[in-house]
């Protein structure tokens, strides 16, 4: 596999010449965080709706202003509508075995959707932690070879991509792509069971921890499952009956997933690292549209945290639990916040 | 036209008549003209025609009477007209 590294001068160029090399016939992938995928913003939807596979890392961390570098989910869920396939990483691990698996996600002949492979910056991506990687031989077999629907660069077979799309067809083309997220459903499912194979780690759309028999469940996304998992540990030893569930898989989202999973406990958190401004967190406003569906109308309250990196220790978040049980949650709670 | 917006053939920009958009029309005056193909060169809907060199008039099929033709030609020579006037 002959693999050229290009240098662009600009994010937007960068995702302007994933979309080029992909229309043209090439595998192509990147990597971006924060105002770097603010800049790509307009190109987003481009390899999007042109349904090229491009992958792509991106490492969470907050937006300007006030200027900050560090880890939140505002990039990534401004990003939630662009029509990019949202996977998101607890650990170096995940993050690892995500990104070889999205490159099969996004190629699937039914899917055809650009990935964004996300893992939380500063937490995930400058610590160290022990990890395992597979063999190049390995990954290169359950990748496969890159085989373009239509390559550009197929000079005896000339046609157009991303032509200017009327009233009279753009719609469809909008509706081809909400299909292409709903069968993504399906392909990420396969692809984490395919990939168990070749590694021993078990990936789904949602990973519950102590659920089963769990009053209370908080739900959240990236690193911070990874401290909870300790904190219902902690709970549950004093006798409480929590659980916790991560997210893995946000675009396209598993509603039903979710409903079931909630279906039935006395509390339920969600914990959003980003905020809609004058809304509430992004997770919390699908989760709850999820329950809406499963009958039980749990109640479910909202945890903003973390913004701008905002350490969220096992204690911040044994109080989300406690308020649950206390009811003393309000519909919209900010984790820590001084005031 | 594929499910993903892919046009299986090349130039079928040529079936639609951008001319249908036009509320105005550029004339051209060939006595003022002096072939200098400028008109030709900026027009963004390749509707100058042109033969062996010389400026023949205006596609109207694809013309969609933006008036950068008219801006561009340093005799004059075209005038934007309002559609349905002569
Ligand atoms: S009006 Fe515009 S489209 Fe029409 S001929 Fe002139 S430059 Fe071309
Ligand atoms: S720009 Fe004016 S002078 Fe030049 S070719 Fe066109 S009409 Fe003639």
């Amino acid at each position: 596999m002959g693999t050229e590294y290009v240098c662009s001068e600009s994010e937007h160029s960068s995702m302007s010449m994933c979309i080029g090399a992909s229309a043209a016939g090439a595998r192509a992938a990147t990597a971006t965080a924060s105002a770097g995928l603010a800049y790509m913003w307009e190109m987003l939807y481009i390899a999007a709706s042109m349904r090229l596979p491009v992958v792509m890392t991106v490492a969470n961390r907050a937006l300007s202003g006030p200027i900050n570098i560090h880890c939140d989910h505002s990039d990534a869920m401004g990003a939630r509508d662009s029509g990019w396939i949202q996977i998101y990483a607890e650990n170096v691990q995940e993050a690892y075995d995500n990104s070889i698996m999205s490159f099969r996600i996004a190629e699937d002949a039914g899917v055809k959707l650009p990935v964004m492979n996300c893992l939380d910056g500063f937490i995930v991506t400058h610590a160290i932690e022990s990890m395992e990687p597979l063999d190049d031989e390995v990954v290169k077999k359950f990748v496969g070879d890159f085989k373009p629907l239509h390559p550009l660069l197929d000079v005896k077979n000339p046609h157009s991509f991303g032509p200017f799309d009327m009233p009279e067809y753009y719609y469809e083309h909008k509706y081809n792509q909400q299909m292409a997220m709903k069968k993504a459903l399906e392909v990420v499912r396969q692809v984490s069971e395919e990939y168990a194979k070749i590694s021993g780690r078990k990936y789904d759309l949602l990973e519950c921890y102590r659920c089963e028999d769990a009053d209370y469940v908080a739900i959240s996304i990236g690193s911070t499952a990874g401290t909870m998992k300790q904190v219902v540990d902690d709970l549950r030893a004093e006798g409480h009956k929590v659980g916790s569930v991560k997210v893995r898989l946000f675009r396209p989202f598993p509603f039903q997933d979710i409903a079931k999973v909630l279906d039935g406990r006395k509390g339920v958190a969600v914990l959003d690292r980003a905020l809609s401004f004058g809304a509430a967190g992004p997770l919390f406003a699908d989760v709850r549209t999820a329950m809406f569906d499963n009958g039980s109308r749990s109640p479910a309250v909202n945890y903003i945290y973390g913004l701008g990196g905002r350490d969220v220790g096992v204690e911040d978040l044994k109080r989300v639990f406690l308020d649950l049980e206390n009811g003393t949650a309000e519909t919209v709670n900010y984790l820590g916040v001084k005031l | 036209m594929t499910a993903e917006d892919v046009i299986m053939k090349p130039g079928t920009a040529r079936q639609y008549h951008t001319g249908s958009w036009r509320s105005r029309r550029p004339e051209v005056d060939k006595d003022k003209c002096i072939n200098c193909l400028f008109c030709w060169m900026f027009c963004p809907d390749n509707s100058i025609l042109v033969e062996g060199g010389e400026m023949k008039g205006i596609r109207y099929t694809h013309c969609k009477g933006c008036g950068i033709c008219v801006r561009q030609c340093p005799k004059d020579a075209i005038t934007m007209v309002e559609e349905g006037e002569q």
